[in-house]
């Protein structure tokens, strides 16, 4: 009797070992790098930075193929962020990225929207609100201004605006980065 | 010589796994709906099913029966059996990333696959040496694979085919498996075994 319990909690406990070892011997590794990098982006996926998506731009940086300035949504905070993670100098914000480098905000102008949906459609963090042939308007806490929404609108009622700090949309600067904020919120 | 070789036919023909014992139905009824994945999970099971019978002739022999617990043999070799297709598993992510993915979710698939048991509690029956329990687990595997592959490509076939509707889906596949182990019963006699 307790032989056999013995033997078998033994024979268990060995196999456990030995699956314990070989989990830590033959662990295969991803990128952390990517991971970390990916981590930092804000994951709009908006592809401005001329990848389909945050993460296949995180596999570009973390290639050393592309550069840390691609993401306006992410910003001047995102670059600093990345350019620390990597050791790179920063770099000022390029091209798109530039221009929108101030927070914005998209507007749709409601009296000249027809209610055709192509906005929500495009909308990477689903923060335009409406229905067919029903006014459209846009979430602004959800607004990431990455200005998606610009080119499919038929009527070009759809504009990006700075964003006005004023005592109600004035935060401290949190020292983090965009992908915390997003956790958070 | 020859004797291991009637354990080859025996195990792949006359007394088929699948078709004559009824082991390892499950994966004979889910992964046959197409040949490729069939013939990786047929891969996969050789493998696991000839180390297993090894391993578990060696647990049987050398702790088991000394020690005078053969009646834990079933747990003892569940035990070894998910060990082993984890460890296979490991050192094939590592190893042979391609392999790994050849095989892929059919390899962990494998541990539940009542076959494997049924080899191992049936070594130890028949008190089998090493070579023939070895023998007898890839014969084993082999008669699985082959009768995987053979009712996968039925089965492409019945897909295209004009299947009266209420016989279509598993009702067909269950004949269809019915019908190939009465063929396979036309094996008996084959060998003395």
């Amino acid at each position: 009797m307790l032989n056999a319990i013995l033997s078998i909690s033994l024979l268990a406990l060995a196999f456990g070992l030995l699956l314990g070892y070989s989990a830590i011997r033959f662990r295969v590794e991803g990128d952390p790098l990517v991971e970390r990098i990916d981590a930092i982006l804000p994951q709009t996926q908006c592809g401005q930075c001329g990848f389909p998506g945050c993460r296949p731009y995180a596999e570009a940086i973390a290639a050393d193929s592309a550069e840390i300035n691609r993401c306006p949504p992410g910003g001047e905070t995102a670059m600093l962020a990345l350019a620390d993670l990597l050791g790179r100098d920063p770099v000022p914000l390029d091209g798109e990225a530039a221009e929108e480098a101030e927070p914005v905000l998209a507007v749709i102008a409601e009296q000249e929207c027809i209610g055709c949906t192509l906005c929500i459609q495009a909308c990477p963090v689903d923060a335009i609100l409406g229905a067919a042939k029903q006014m459209h308007t846009v979430i602004a806490s959800e607004c990431t201004g990455c200005g998606l929404c610009l080119p499919p609108c038929p009527v070009e009622c759809i504009r990006l605006e700075p964003l006005k700090v004023d005592t109600g949309s004035w935060r401290w600067p949190f020292p983090t980065t965009p992908h915390d904020q997003m956790k958070a919120g | 010589m020859k004797e291991y070789l009637l354990i080859i036919i025996s195990t792949v023909l006359v007394n088929n796994f699948v078709l004559v014992k009824f082991l390892g139905i499950c994966p004979f009824m889910g992964v046959s709906k197409k040949l490729e994945t069939a013939v990786g999970m047929g891969m996969a099971t050789t493998f696991v099913l000839t180390l297993s019978s090894i391993c578990s002739y060696l647990l049987n022999e050398y702790l088991l029966i000394p020690l005078g617990i053969e009646y834990l043999r079933t747990i003892a070799f569940i035990l070894v059996i998910a060990v082993l297709v984890q460890f296979t598993e490991m050192v094939m992510h590592k190893t042979s990333p391609v392999l790994y993915q050849v095989l892929g979710i059919y390899l962990p698939l494998i541990t539940t696959n009542c076959a494997v048991l049924g080899v191992a509690l049936l070594n130890t029956q028949q008190q089998h040496g090493f070579i023939e329990s070895a023998l007898y687990g890839f014969g084993a595997a082999v008669g699985f694979s082959l009768v995987l592959a053979l009712f996968a490509a039925v089965r492409e076939r019945i897909i295209v085919a004009d299947v009266p509707a209420p016989f279509r889906g598993s009702a067909i596949a269950l004949i269809t498996a019915g019908m190939m182990s009465m063929a396979f019963m036309g094996f008996a006699g084959l060998v003395a075994a």
